[in-house]
């Protein structure tokens, strides 16, 4: 069963340098209890894509121009950005985790203000339950002695107990849908394990589903069943964990996969950078936004726009080479 | 925290007596010698200039500062303020007893509309930056910071009180006297007394709520599915005001410091007036009593505010 489809989701930001077309025709979906990896540069429009869902774009600069975000049978874009609907939406049907633990919690409410009112709000918990499920949840993400921790406040946990803490939060209502935008990137390698299987194993548990936001194939790889290879404000591949891994087709996600040390591998490879830096949003040319740094590139490519995603075999790829038969 | 008090009230004693010495030695510049107030005209040809320097040297002003200013803090330890050169042996301490409720009342009156209303305007304008409630509540807090008091409550005097008849022209009355009177009374000087703080404290509510509302735990408020007045007041407010408290506590002073003009337009008899009447008169004593006992309020006024940024950051340690 399909739990959100996002159909062509257009957001620009309208600033005084130009127009940054941020997310400019994204298509993805995600079914119920399914782990969803989405990849790309930083800057490639990762996070603004996942804001567009809930509405949570500030406005100005921004601007959601077109697309259809479809939960539960409805199109989230039809109800107004602060409106009753959405309210009820986020947090309880579909909650967030964000890049920054450490400036994601307010610093002023103890850890239990801040897990308690979004039980109040969506399940109208009294205090006394408040309180219980809390310390509960608390425990489940895996925080020594919840009970007393609880009242304190965000400055007193270290970043991966206050990402802890935020997963606590966003799971808290049993939403349906958890995003994570790159929950991993501001702690320890260790850290960072121990966060992803503590999120695989939750939602596993409650048949919540996952997208998992990163600019790290590696981090994916474990836990996503399908990813999409995000560049520009577009996604330029898309397919099951295995088939992006085993035979990336996209110039663009042959270029990550280089830059990813792999456990699996039997040989020494040397890990290669993608050249070039990715482009500047503002002003785009019509052509493929990847073909400054592409090494496959062909005529073709300079002459037409840049392609739509089409089939090929069981991926979705928006390139007009054959990187197989490419030889580099 | 108990050893934080107790260090900052150690420190207060400090200042309050570096404060006093240089307030002591500096009205003794002043111009205008005080025997001339303390005896009057015809006292002074009357006495010889031997008898005049006996008078000099029973009030003790013919020695030097600093046992001056040391038989006057003993004095001050032991209870006794000391006589009001200019009333005659009008006790220094029943003069400020009896003036200082007065300012504290109208001081207390322009503290709180001054915060409320400044912080309800900046939090106003921040929340509807750029619209016309933001370019509203902006216009009027400049124009609050800018405005001249003095011209202030001499156009409300004669709009409200002598055209429209709305409001009585000056003077007070103590509130259980009669509460209605008193606070018909109070209107005017309160406004007058508040403005430039309201102005100052809107302007920075907005400036700091704008910086909090772009922080990332706002996003994650609302990504709870919260409403925008529970966002504003529960996650906004509190973060916003961190620096507006400082300005809050530097607000005392300039209510004392407006007070004095405050009170001259609208004839109260408050401590304001009692300065500038005791300065004119080179009333030492006075000068030196009411010096001493603003300088206390300010300091504790300060340390509430210090103390006070516990609660509203509980990163703040006391140590
Ligand atoms: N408020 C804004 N005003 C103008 N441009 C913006 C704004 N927010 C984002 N952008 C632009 O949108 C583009 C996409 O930003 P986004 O935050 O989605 O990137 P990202 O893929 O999440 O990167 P990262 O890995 O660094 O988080 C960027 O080029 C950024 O400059
Ligand atoms: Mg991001």
């Amino acid at each position: 069963m399909t739990l959100l489809t996002v159909e062509n989701l257009k957001t620009y930001f309208h600033t005084d340098f130009g127009l940054v077309k941020a997310v400019d025709g994204v298509s993805y979906e995600i079914n119920e209890g399914e782990i969803v990896g989405i990849v790309g540069e930083s800057g490639c429009g990762k996070s603004v894509t996942q804001l567009s869902t809930l509405q949570l774009i500030t406005s100005p600069p921004g601007m959601i121009e077109d697309g259809k975000v479809i939960f539960d049978g409805r199109n989230l874009l039809d109800y107004p950005a602060n409106g009753p609907e959405m309210r009820s939406i986020r947090g309880g049907k579909i909650a967030m985790i964000f890049q920054e633990p450490m400036t994601s919690l307010n610093p002023t409410l103890s850890v239990f203000q801040q897990i308690s009112e979004m039980l109040s709000l969506h399940l109208q918990m009294d205090k006394e339950t408040q309180r219980k499920r809390a310390i509960e949840l608390l425990t489940q993400v895996g925080i020594p002695d919840a009970k007393r921790r609880i009242d304190d406040y965000p400055h007193q946990f270290s970043g991966g107990m206050r990402q802890r803490v935020m997963i606590a939060m966003a799971l808290s209502c049993n939403p349906k849908l958890l995003i994570a935008d790159e929950p991993t990137t501001a702690v320890d390698v260790t850290t960072q394990a121990q966060l992803l299987l503590l999120m695989q194993n939750l939602v596993r548990q409650y048949h919540t589903s996952l997208i998992i936001v990163t600019h790290n194939l590696g981090v994916v790889a474990r836990y996503a069943q399908r990813i999409y290879v995000m560049y520009a404000g577009r996604i330029v591949e898309s397919g099951s964990c295995d088939d992006i891994f085993n035979q990336p087709k996209h110039p663009y996600t042959i270029g990550l996969l280089k830059c990813v040390p792999r456990l699996d591998e039997e040989e020494d490879r040397r890990l290669v950078p993608i050249e070039g830096l990715p482009p500047n949003l503002i002003n785009m040319p019509p052509t493929c936004a990847f073909l400054p740094r592409c090494p496959y590139k062909i005529d073709r490519c300079r002459e037409e726009p840049w392609p739509a995603l089409k089939p090929v075999g069981n991926q979705q790829v928006a390139c007009y080479v054959d990187t197989k038969l490419t030889v580099q | 925290m108990v050893t934080y008090i107790i260090r900052r009230l150690i420190q207060a004693v400090f200042i309050l007596l570096i404060l006093t010495f240089i307030v002591f030695g500096a009205v003794r510049l002043l111009p205008g010698d005080p025997l001339l107030m303390f005896l009057n005209a015809t006292d002074i040809e009357a006495l010889s200039p031997e008898a005049l320097d006996q008078a000099r040297h029973e009030l003790g002003l013919d020695r030097n500062l600093v046992v001056q200013y040391g038989i006057w803090l003993g004095d001050i330890l032991q209870g006794d303020w000391g006589k009001s050169l200019h009333f005659k042996n009008a006790n220094v301490l029943q003069m400020i007893g009896q003036r200082m409720p007065v300012t504290i009342h109208l001081g207390v009156l322009a503290f709180f509309f001054s915060s409320v209303i400044g912080i309800t305007l900046g939090v106003i304008a921040a929340v509807r930056r750029g619209r016309w409630a933001d370019t509203v509540a902006t216009l009027l807090a400049n124009t609050a910071i800018t405005i001249p008091i003095f011209w202030l409550g001499i156009i409300m005097m004669l709009v409200f009180s002598v055209e429209l008849e709305w409001l009585p022209v000056a003077g007070y009355t103590p509130i259980n006297e009669d509460f209605w009177l008193s606070t018909r009374k109070l209107i005017m000087p309160v406004i007058c007394l508040m403005i430039g703080s309201l102005g100052a404290v809107a302007r920075l509510t907005r400036t700091s709520m704008l910086e909090v509302i772009r922080q990332d735990y706002i996003r994650t408020a609302w990504s709870k599915g919260l409403r925008e007045r529970a966002i504003v007041i529960k996650h906004a407010l509190k973060n916003s005001l961190i620096p507006v408290i400082t300005v809050m506590g530097l607000q005392v002073r300039f209510i004392f410091g407006g007070a004095v003009l405050v009170e001259k337009v609208f004839a109260i008899p408050g401590m304001g007036r009692l300065m500038v009447e005791a300065v004119d008169g080179s009333d030492y004593p006075v000068i030196q009593g009411a010096v001493l006992v603003i300088g206390i309020i300010v300091v504790l006024t300060n340390l509430i505010v210090d103390i006070s940024y516990g609660w509203f950051d509980p990163r703040v340690r006391y140590e």
